[in-house]
């Protein structure tokens, strides 16, 4: 009802609707337009960084402009690009294929959106404000205690306030998934995306906080003068890795497990196949995310801690080469059999297998502790991760986005597009990256703003820039591709590529409250269950009713903004205690936001039966 | 289940807190963010076990810790950990008025706690020069016990504003499930603490 | 072990990978030529692992392209169901059971060359050579304790011998490698002192890097570890230690410059004996290869080094403009005559490639 009259009123009313909207598939729509902001940022920065190295010696951009350069890509690709793009497919997905209306605490999905983006907002304001941080992504101590300037003091703000938000989310679908699941949806009938998301959840929840401690201590230090990594007051800088690392290397099971889960519908779905080996996947999935804490020290094997400890870190590492293997098996087994059908999102995914198959081998290389003596920080480590993340995140996300787009704004991505976007991008991303690896191993470090001439770098060094000129091509035409759909495709039905789980068993985009009737769920893949009966749509689980569903609030968006206000006053403190009234003010307005949320009821509104029979008219239900 | 019902409900069920779906949801979200809370107090327990030999000179733990304040704060937040627990007794049997008594007087057992938590710091500030910024084991020990000091502090003004809120209108099924969390948080609180007691001040007396 | 591998290596598929991969990187710098005992023992490991790793994907890839290639749906196939098998209880286990036997083959080197290297055995014994290694922004400090000898930028060590190398750093982590004999390993300022050894099979000038992002003159931190043989090594420790920092120069500018140099550059740097200072120890200095790590010796750069080492280091300690240049060129000269030995100068350098 909120959204009929908005619309009407054009667009301060919209701007305003999105502002105060706890309504999942709206907030979907915010992760993607900021994360998809921030890859092009991220993107662009990758650019500077291979033009940069384009030549021997270059002299394209400063050292100390490079070092910023190279610590916001990572930083924004991974906390601002990355899983905001995750959140906003598992916030316009997973309601829909458990059947459920909303998510569990639709004010706290706001409220992590809100804090992601201000978080990343006040990250970038570095760049205007006398220089962005230059540590690196991973941001070690002491080169980040003592870096002058603000920059270092950027990135512990905003990762403060946007990882707050990660940790709400990560409780928000957790909850959302245990509870809200439709009559027989049980746990061994979620498709692999919800599955999933509820341990890549279960991770965020388990990891954040260590990344919170880090960053605490590293703002303490260089904001109020303690000393956990001054070692001349007895401080141990080693203290940040650990903690760093306990959550980054969760951090880069968090990125890519969303997308295994929605590679698995998208196998299942265009090999009009069910998933091979489902138990098996499942329970991949879940000895990923477990495993994935074990292994953070295989990040730290050059620090010294001992032949032991490295051993014991290698070898723990090595077996989630294990599951990962069970999934590549299960995916080539799904297909196998099926009747492979070859769209943009299929395109995607097939491609991801040898190229995902690649970076896991070389990360089973890597664990190799004695090995990582050379490869470690060299542009092997560069290549690896880009092979997972790129090949597999970034892979995944297109094929994700390709599959779930009709899902969220009712149309299908233009397929001819979608895949010339497909080609250049996936060529120049080989061309990129699979030459790093033989960088690294012939010498070139990460991180180096210039290598010299004559250590016979220079050649793969130039093939790595054309490659990424070929990935901002494909990029490009994925933009044009989504602005030429919006104008000129047209509408599709609620089910366009013949699916199978139950998102696809409501209109696109779906009705403010997702489900007219509760679905009943017979078995994994509700939706081509009863197809295979014969049936039109699924069976209603309850009869028509008045559906309950939660109000619209602008606090989560004031709350953040007060914490942002607070960022610039703690940074700038340092410099003027005048710059504590910007820390009261911004603690005044989230505190006193919390207040209000906390005192003033919030029961939410009814939709009522008369309006869902309207609306039924009009061809909404089914 | 209507707005009405929610607030005036005609029968209290037996568990109000989780009565409703946003009480079964906010029950079960809690808990999960308790776990994440147990990583938070686990990482600042590491970071205090890595430094709390770099005391940079006399101010060691030995030297510093006096067992009695301490053990009295402790008895102070048990206490008021098991006067919580009476009070989500009483808001089973659906008294709202003994239930509001006995989180008052939690709340006052809390407020001491903290009353002798900044009694120590400045103690240690004034009579020994021990700062935050003298060294990393100085660091160290007023992040962690601070950082439990913070828990308290909000705990408390939590709990304190659902008792201002409330005390008008008793107990329904859309507050019920928010005293029931608040006193979950209180038991984390109190918990953290018995490790804090233990790994920080017996552990250092002991040495 | 050795023997162990050395077998490995033998076979026909390593073979063929052996001299693919031998033939990427310069000699000298690439860790794909091994000239150490570290770094052979490291190319082995990985042929052992890059072998393991292209049979998986080999067969991933047979399955790939056979899926891709028989099950693509048809024209006129559309509405054809396949059949919606669960899965296959003896593949899952299969596709489990071998990958961990690979990775057991793999695993096994993995720790026994872990432990080979975090070896510390002979360090104790009369005669071993230990070296004390320092990272500071932006060059490597080595100090040879027992010989109270304490040089920058390029470590001289004797052929066919363990040395030992005590790590830490002055300010920020740095990670001292030098791919060509052996892997890296970080210098953590504080207590984290680490420990590890360098075997250089040939003489030779080989080039070191810093792998540990360390301000922005991360990637200009190079230096070289000069190895040469045993007699030699013995006469360039008897050369160091006869470096006399009042020894009066030749030419009458150098004077000049030694005077300049006594009076502004000598609180942070030093001549000759076993201390170092905020600055690099220029004892040879003359000799080097390289200035600054970066630039070839000849005295305009060293003159633009002196007068502006910002723009050539950005970020480095060294003050800028802190003597004219007509200054500079002094100090230059007497720098350049700073040829305390010439052992080193004859072993083979990296050659620019191709």
């Amino acid at each position: 009802m909120s959204t009929a009259t908005a619309q009407k009123r054009g667009l301060g009313a919209a701007i305003w609707d999105y502002l105060t909207t706890v309504d999942h598939k709206k907030i979907a729509h915010l992760y993607l337009v900021a994360g998809g902001l921030f890859f092009l940022i991220g993107g662009l920065e990758a650019m500077l960084i291979r033009i940069q190295l384009m030549k021997p010696d270059n002299n394209f951009i400063s050292a100390g402009l490079y070092n910023e350069m190279i610590t916001m890509h990572g930083t924004t690709m991974i906390f601002l690009a990355a899983m905001p793009l995750i959140f906003a497919l598992m916030n316009a997905v997973v309601p829909l294929q458990i059947g459920a209306r909303d998510v569990a605490f639709p004010f706290l999905n706001s409220l992590g959106f809100w804090l992601f983006l201000f978080g990343g907002l006040m990250l970038n304001v570095s760049w205007f404000t006398g220089g962005a941080p230059d540590a690196g992504w991973t941001n070690y101590a002491p080169l980040s205690t003592s870096s002058p300037g603000h920059g270092v003091d950027y990135y512990v703000m905003g990762l403060q306030i946007s990882g707050a938000g990660t940790l709400i989310g990560g409780i928000n679908f957790l909850v959302t998934i245990v509870n809200m699941r439709a009559p027989g949806m049980t746990y061994m009938r979620m498709p692999l995306f919800t599955w999933s998301t509820f341990v890549t959840s279960t991770l965020i929840l388990f990891a954040f906080p260590a990344l919170t401690v880090g960053l605490f201590l590293m703002m303490f230090d260089r904001m109020f003068g303690s000393a956990f990594f001054d070692v001349g007051l007895g401080g141990n800088v080693i203290i940040w890795e650990h903690l760093f690392w306990i959550f980054g290397h969760p951090e880069v099971y968090i990125l890519i497990l969303p997308l295994f889960g929605a590679f698995s519908d998208i196998f299942s779905n265009f090999s009009k196949k069910r998933l091979f080996g489902y138990s098996a996947m499942v329970f991949a999935t879940v000895l990923i995310g477990f495993l994935g804490f074990m292994v953070w020290a295989h990040h730290m094997f050059t620090v010294g801690m001992g032949p032991i400890a490295n051993s014991i870190f290698a070898v723990a590492t090595m077996a989630i080469a294990v599951p990962t293997g069970i999934k590549i098996f299960n995916w080539l087994f799904t297909m196998w059999g099926g009747q492979i059908k070859m769209t943009a999102a299929m395109l995607w995914s097939i491609a991801f297998i040898p190229s995902f198959t690649i970076g896991g081998m070389t990360g089973v290389m890597l664990a190799a502790a004695a090995a990582d003596y050379q490869y470690h920080d060299t542009y092997f480590v560069v290549g690896h991760f880009h092979y997972v993340i790129v090949g597999g995140v970034v892979f995944g996300l297109f094929a994700a986005l390709h599959y779930w787009w009709p899902k969220m704004f009712g149309k299908v991505l233009n397929e001819k597009l979608g895949k010339l976007a497909f080609w250049p991008f996936f060529i120049g991303f080989h061309l990129t990256f699979f030459i790093q690896h033989f960088l690294g191993l012939m010498g070139m470090p990460r991180r180096y703003w210039v290598f010299l001439e004559g250590q016979g770098l220079d050649a793969g060094n130039l093939i790595s820039t054309i490659g990424a000129f070929l990935m901002a091509i494909g990029t490009v035409i994925f933009l044009i591709n989504v602005v030429y759909t919006s104008v000129k495709e047209k509408k599709v039905s609620g089910d366009p590529w013949n699916g199978r789980t139950l998102e696809w068993s409501i209109p696109s985009p779906p009705p403010h409250y997702n489900f007219v009737q509760t679905p009943l769920v017979r078995g994994l893949d509700p939706l081509w269950v009863e197809k295979m009966d014969g049936k039109e749509g699924m069976t209603p689980a309850e009869p028509l009713g008045d559906i309950h569903m939660p109000n619209a609030s602008i606090l989560p968006f004031t709350i953040s903004l007060g914490l942002f206000i607070a960022g610039f006053g703690f940074i700038y403190q340092v410099d003027d205690t005048v710059w504590l009234i910007a820390v009261f003010a911004g603690m005044g307005i989230t505190l006193g936001s919390m207040l209000i949320r906390s005192l003033k009821d919030d029961l939410g509104h009814h939709i009522h039966k008369e309006e869902l029979e309207e609306d039924i008219k009009k061809g909404v239900g089914r | 289940m209507s707005h009405e019902d929610v607030l005036n409900p005609k029968h209290m069920p037996h568990d109000p807190e989780k009565a409703t779906l946003e009480g079964k949801n906010k029950f079960l979200g809690f808990w999960f963010f308790l776990g994440g809370e147990t990583v938070l107090f686990a990482s600042l327990f590491g970071t205090y076990l890595a430094l709390n030999g770099s005391t940079q000179g006399e101010n060691t733990p030995e030297h510093l810790f006096g067992l009695e304040l301490v053990f009295i704060m402790t008895m102070l937040l048990l206490t008021s950990s098991l006067t919580s627990v009476y009070a989500m007794y009483h808001m089973k049997n659906h008294n709202f008025g003994k239930m509001q008594t006995w989180l008052a007087i939690t709340v006052f057992l809390g407020l001491a706690f903290l009353g002798c938590e900044i009694y120590e710091f400045y103690h240690y500030i004034h009579e020994y020069g021990f700062t935050f910024r003298s060294s990393a084991f100085g660091s160290a020990f007023y992040t962690l016990v601070g950082f439990h000091g913070g828990h308290v502090l909000f705990g408390l003004s939590w709990i304190t504003a659902l008792l201002l809120r409330n005390r008008k209108r008793g107990l329904n099924l859309y507050n019920a499930p928010k005293y029931y969390i608040a006193s979950l948080y209180w038991h984390f609180i109190d918990v953290v603490w018995v490790f804090i007691f233990t790994v920080v001040y017996l552990m250092g007396k002991v040495g | 072990m050795r023997g162990w591998m050395g077998k490995f290596r033998s076979l026909l598929l390593f073979g063929a990978l052996t001299l693919i991969l031998t033939g990427c990187g310069i000699e000298n710098v690439s860790a794909l030529k091994p000239k150490g005992y570290g770094s052979e023992l490291l190319f082995d490991l990985m042929m052992i692992s890059i072998a393991i790793m292209i049979f998986v994907f080999v067969i991933v890839m047979a399955i790939y392209a056979f899926v891709l290639f028989r099950f693509r749906e048809k024209k006129g196939q559309e509405d054809v169901i396949p059949k919606q098998t669960e899965g296959n209880k003896a593949l899952e286990v299969i596709w489990t059971v071998i990958p961990i036997i690979l990775l057991l083959v793999l695993a096994i080197p993995t720790v026994q060359a872990t432990f080979d290297l975090a070896d510390q055995s002979s360090q104790d014994d009369e005669g071993t050579l230990t070296i004390d290694v320092t990272g500071n922004q932006y060059w490597w400090q080595f100090t040879y304790a027992d010989q109270e000898i304490s040089t920058s930028q390029e470590l001289y060590i004797p052929t066919n011998e363990r040395v030992y190398l005590n790590m830490k750093s002055s300010d920020v982590i740095h990670s001292f490698w030098v791919p060509a004999i052996s892997g890296k390993m970080d210098t953590n300022p504080g207590e984290n002192t680490n420990t590890m050894y360098l075997e250089a099979y040939e003489e030779g000038v080989y080039e070191g890097f810093c792998a540990e992002l360390c301000g922005p003159s991360h990637s200009l931190m190079y230096f070289k570890v000069i190895a040469v043989s045993p007699d030699q090594y013995d006469q360039w420790v008897e050369d160091m230690k006869n470096v006399d920092p009042e020894a009066e120069p030749e030419t009458a500018s150098a004077q000049e410059g030694q005077e300049l140099f006594n009076n502004n550059c000598m609180s942070c740097h030093a001549i000759g004996g076993g201390s170092a200072g905020v600055g690099p120890n220029l004892a040879n200095f003359g000799n080097r290869s390289k200035i600054a790590g970066i630039l070839e010796p000849t005295k305009e750069n060293l003159k633009d080094w002196i007068v502006h080492p910002d723009e050539i280091k950005p970020g480095n300690q060294m003050p800028a403009e802190l003597v004219t240049e007509e200054e500079a060129d002094k100090i230059a000269d007497y720098l350049l005559e700073l040829q305390h030995s010439d052992v080193g100068q004859d072993v083979p350098v990296i050659e620019a490639s191709e």
